[in-house]
């Protein structure tokens, strides 16, 4: 029992780094949102195994879904909603979002 | 710059990988309200679910301050954002899929976060979290059909009267001797749905004002007219 709770530990813990580091890279501002709630729900599942229901359910309730709704909804207000291809071709959205350049 | 950011991830990710490999143990913090509050919370309290008793119970003052908090952020987004006009553009009817998919999760959203905030004493969950899954389903016909208006009067009656019933439950148990919002009604028996006191009550209050608060502000940036693309 101890070492499913390490091994889903460690899933979760994988999974939520992809879904950070996907933050980063991605070109599309929608998936990027997508990405962030991944991010959620693996936290979310690491409280399950912590065993704190309630913030689990926080935390899948408003980081995953209600943030990751209004980060869309902004998005479309600021013009950048893109659902296939990049934002790159939405007018002055800049290729790079790390501060590259 | 991009490779030195990729490096720093996948030095972290090494780092949290060792971490979980190597099975620290955990330390032991010098805590002594949680151990406390888990002997007495079920002869003052009397809910099932300690936590909640802890929320509305020991620390109610602070679940108001966060209610105040999130008030006072809607407001703001309401203030700013405004009422759209009758005349305002919107967004076509979204596709068949989503609107039969909106259609069978309204009642089925609905369902689950009446129940987990009715149940907030008994099970995990509660005000805040039922609230937030209440906002998603109202939000969800706004979503396949945005033509629709959103009852945006109708959903601040409701909010007003939750927030005013938590303030008032809270000045009943001051009327009545206690303190600002110690529970009342006697704790009836552990576990049963009608137990803890005023505590469903409130958690009832709380979610309601979660609820139409954030359906409120979702639909208000949604209805917001977007910029030319």
């Amino acid at each position: 029992m101890e070492s499913l709770a390490n091994w889903i530990v460690l899933l979760a813990t994988v999974i939520m780094l992809v879904g950070a580091v996907a933050v980063l890279v991605l070109q599309n501002y929608l998936a990027a949102v997508a990405a962030t709630s991944v991010v959620s729900l693996g936290a979310a599942v690491i409280f399950v195994v912590l065993r704190a229901p309630d913030v689990a359910l926080t935390e899948a309730a408003v980081g995953a879904g209600l943030s990751g709704v209004i980060m869309a909804l902004c998005l479309r207000r600021l013009g950048l909603h893109r659902i296939e291809g990049t934002a790159a071709s939405a007018p002055q959205a800049g290729a790079d979002t790390d501060g590259d350049s | 710059m991009r490779n030195y950011l990729s490096l720093l991830f996948l030095a972290g990710l090494a780092f949290l990988l060792f971490v979980i490999a190597g099975q620290f143990e955990f330390g032991m913090a010098p805590m002594l309200v949680g151990s406390a509050i888990n002997q007495a919370s079920p002869e003052q309290v009397g809910a099932a679910n300690i936590v909640t008793s802890v929320v509305l119970g020991y620390r109610a003052i602070d679940t108001l301050g966060e209610l105040a908090i999130l008030f006072a952020a809607a407001t703001a987004g309401g203030l700013v954002l405004g009422h759209a006009g009758t005349s305002a553009r919107h967004d076509p009817d979204a596709g068949f899929i989503l609107r039969a998919a909106a259609d069978v999760l309204f009642p089925l959203l609905l369902m689950v976060g009446l129940f987990i905030i009715v149940h907030g004493h008994l099970t995990p969950g509660g005000g805040f979290q039922g609230g937030v899954i209440l906002a998603a389903a109202f939000f969800l016909p706004l979503l396949a059909r945005p033509g629709t208006r959103f009852p945006h009067g109708s959903f601040a009656i409701v909010e007003g009267i939750a927030g005013a019933a938590f303030i008032v439950t809270g000045l009943l148990a001051l009327l009545t001797g206690g303190e600002f919002l110690q529970p009342l009604l006697g704790q009836g028996e552990m576990g049963g749905l009608l137990s803890a006191g005023t505590l469903p009550l409130l958690y009832i209050a709380v979610g309601l004002k979660v609820g139409t608060e954030l359906a409120g502000l979702m639909a208000h940036i949604a209805e917001y007219e977007a910029l030319d693309p």
